[in-house]
């Protein structure tokens, strides 16, 4: 009897115990996608710092691959269960976490000591994406641009100046031709994966129709089935038609399109700000100084202003059960030292005091300048609007570049969702 | 004196039967209250993992519900007017159905074939066969898909590369995404992946068929071809109607190959089954009310079926027990 007794003590004194150690000891769930070596070696390098720093805190580290993440970020999401700092593009994927009430606002933190947090942000355009009405949900801390990525060397090969890139779609279009003369694949686009399709479609109804035609579909008082967005299918059919893309490219992943690019497969690819660093990692020192990068081509009759981006970038958002820890984790990775650190490796930085590293790199001086003097900042369909309509978007651009259906069909295809999802 | 005994006496018989019914009875009901304590722990886990959320998801699927809030908004049946108009619906239905029939008459009389081939007869090597054959259902689905990813891959991939060898002026085909052939690149993944599982079967099942049987026919003087036929085949008859039972309800369910080979169902849902469909639509897009009205419509479609073959085709099967 006795030694039940104290058997039974004993184990209400490890319960006590270990309840008092969990209050003691915070552990920060954090999941990112920077499968990258160099990348995921920075952010362990990072959060030992912290836990260093802070003994009591243990953050545990997910690294996922990008559609891996977003499969199973769905899936955790509707079970209620957010993980306390997660990768997000913000926009309306990331509204509707926030709707259902599955984030914590952070704003408290940014606006503490007069706003120095939210006031250290240079792309200010960015933070806005991770917020609704007053409420902030994530922060970014890498931000650019999607333009063209080019190889000079090839370009040199196909008789092109190599420093003066197209500017103009008649430009573009005899860029093209002349690559196709000399045997090079003009342009490096893997269409399995969708996503990196959609950038030229969305890229083409930038140009072509500008904020307004966007707002007004986006608001309901026009149509994505208006001519803009028709008409950026035919142009992008048109590249397909001319054989602009690699054989057989629909069959392609976006492994394989940044793995063709890195050792010099292709002259050109329309890629964000993490390409150079995938480049680097597929195949080192093979592109080097040979890289380039030109905006969008402007295009003829075009609404839009020739300086309007497509664009976003990455951040963390935070879960509604984080614990302060995490907080001040996300203030830590956005501090001007780490975002400096960072960009020596691959980050675009989105802190203003952290910007100077990259600016002698041109590839990245010219992604800064886009994103910071982009009169209409557009973020990635996909991310930008609910998550039916954006996939539609990938989806139907995809039939398109198969050629299984017409600009016509895919604008009203895409149209239809919209008439059901945005209201 | 004789009449009050023989009333008292009958008085007894019936205290008697009335004892004997009460015994009965009380041991029916201890009978039943074993068999329902012994059943109660398996049938609470049936009911909250199986029956309630089956009855959750008929719920869900007359909402419009991301599955991120309550649910909020009744709708009738909207969910399944959708459905049904929904043109990828419609050829994820039809992408399954060709799968079902081409297992039934492709994959399941191969692995008879083979099963017969190793697993008795003059073939030599056969124990060695019998186990390479076998290893693909060894290998997890997603192995298994990742590996013929790489196989099938448009540029780099071993099939490509060896017709490019073999066929001159032979084009690359992108096997996995070309939309011409990309359903039945998924189909000779599972052949590939599943026929192992059938030819055990059917293996354990020939090797009980009697010698004497077969011998009996031959001396007969029915040829290999008759033995098969009037023999062997229908005394493994049971064992084929559970591989065509099990081969149909297979390719209803199949999800991970298909999704991982696809990415998802393919251009225009060229390769999409309904498993996939369910998913990209349902969970994907945040729309679980629809997603619900799918699994709602997938469930009846297996249980009726399931339901039907028992009782029409596999329940002479079970009275042989």
């Amino acid at each position: 009897m006795r030694t039940k007794l104290s058997l039974f003590l004993l184990a209400v004194l490890m319960i006590v115990v270990s309840s008092v150690s969990a209050q003691s000891n915070v552990v920060v769930r954090w999941w990112h996608i920077s499968t990258n070596p160099p990348e995921q070696e920075f952010w362990q390098v990072i959060a030992d710092e912290f836990m260093a720093a802070n003994p009591n805190v243990t953050i545990e580290i997910t690294v996922l691959e990008n559609e891996a993440f977003k499969s199973r970020l769905v899936t955790v999401m509707q079970s209620g269960e957010a993980p306390d700092l997660f990768q997000s593009w913000g926009g309306g994927v990331l509204w509707k976490f926030a709707e259902a009430g599955l984030l914590r606002d952070i704003s408290p933190e940014l606006d503490a000591n007069d706003g120095a947090w939210r006031n250290s942000f240079s792309a200010q355009s960015a933070l806005a994406l991770y917020a609704q009405g007053d409420a902030t949900y994530g922060v970014p801390w890498t931000w650019g641009a999607v333009g063209m990525f080019y190889n000079k060397a090839l370009f040199e090969q196909a008789g092109l100046d190599p420093e003066n890139p197209p500017t103009t779609w008649e430009e573009f279009v005899a860029a093209i031709e002349a690559l196709k003369e000399a045997g090079i694949t003009p342009i490096s686009l893997g269409g399995k994966d969708k996503w990196p399709g959609h950038f030229w479609w969305v890229y083409f109804a930038i140009r072509l129709g500008g904020e307004e035609a966007f707002l007004k579909a986006y608001n309901r008082t026009g149509s994505f089935a208006d001519e803009p967005f028709v008409k950026a299918g035919e142009y992008l059919q048109s590249l397909v038609e001319m054989g602009a893309f690699p054989e057989n490219f629909m069959g392609l992943t976006y492994g394989d399109q940044f793995t063709l690019t890195a050792n010099a497969g292709a002259a050109m690819e329309l890629m964000g700000q993490w390409a150079p660093s995938l480049y680097e990692n597929a195949a080192p020192g093979v592109l080097g100084d040979n890289l380039g990068w030109f905006p969008f081509p402007v295009m003829p009759d075009g609404a839009g202003n020739p300086g309007d981006v497509l664009g976003g970038g990455d951040g963390f958002a935070v879960g509604k059960n984080a614990p302060d820890a995490a907080v001040a984790f996300l203030q830590y990775i956005t501090s001007v030292d780490v975002q400096r650190r960072a960009a020596e490796i691959w980050v675009i930085p989105t802190v203003g005091g952290a910007e100077d590293v990259v600016t002698d790199n041109p590839v990245f001086a010219s992604i800064i300048e886009a994103r910071n003097n982009a009169p209409y900042f557009q973020l990635y369909y996909d991310q930008f609007l609910p998550p039916a309509l954006g996939s539609e978007v990938n989806d139907a651009v995809e039939v398109l570049l198969a050629g299984m259906a017409t600009p016509q069909e895919t604008a009203e295809r895409i149209e239809e969702m919209a008439s059901f999802e945005l209201e | 004196m004789s009449l009050a005994n023989t009333r008292n006496l009958s008085e007894v018989k019936v205290d008697e039967a009335t004892q004997i019914r009460r015994e009965k009875r009380n041991n029916a009901i201890r009978k039943w209250l074993t068999v329902g304590i012994f059943l109660l722990p398996g049938m609470l886990v049936f009911i909250v993992f199986v029956l309630s959320p089956i009855a959750q998801t008929a719920v869900y699927s007359f909402y419009d519900w991301d599955g991120l809030g309550p649910l909020t908004n009744y709708q009738e049946f909207k969910n399944y007017e959708r459905l049904f108009e929904h043109s990828a619906f419609i050829k994820s239905v039809q992408n399954t159905l060709v799968i079902m029939v081409l297992s039934l008459v492709i994959q399941l009389p191969i692995a008879l074939m083979i099963a017969l081939l190793v697993a008795r007869g003059q073939l030599p090597g056969r124990k060695f066969f019998r186990a390479m054959l076998f290893i693909p259902y060894v290998f997890s689905e997603v192995i298994t898909a990742i590996i013929w990813l790489y196989v099938l891959h448009p540029k780099d991939g071993l099939v490509n590369t060896v017709f490019t060898s073999l066929v001159p002026g032979y084009q690359n085909v992108a096997w996995t995404s070309d939309p011409n052939v990309i359903l039945y690149s998924v189909f000779a993944v599972l052949v590939w992946k599943y026929f192992g599982f059938y030819m055990i079967l059917y293996m354990a099942s020939i090797q009980g068929v009697p010698k004497d049987l077969e011998e009996a026919a031959r001396m007969d003087g029915a040829g290999e071809i008759g033995v098969l036929r009037y023999v062997t085949i229908p005394l493994i008859g049971p064992t084929i109607r559970l591989t065509i039972y099990l081969s149909v309800l297979g390719a209803i369910q199949q999800f991970v190959i298909v999704q991982i080979l696809t990415t998802g169902g393919g251009i225009n849902n060229s390769g999409s089954v309904i498993g996939t469909y369910l998913y990209k639509y349902g969970l994907q897009r945040f729309k679980l009310g629809y997603g619900s009205s799918i699994a709602v419509v997938l469930f009846l479609f297996t249980f009726v079926f399931s339901i039907l073959y028992q009782r029409f085709v596999m329940s002479r099967d079970y009275q042989d027990d």
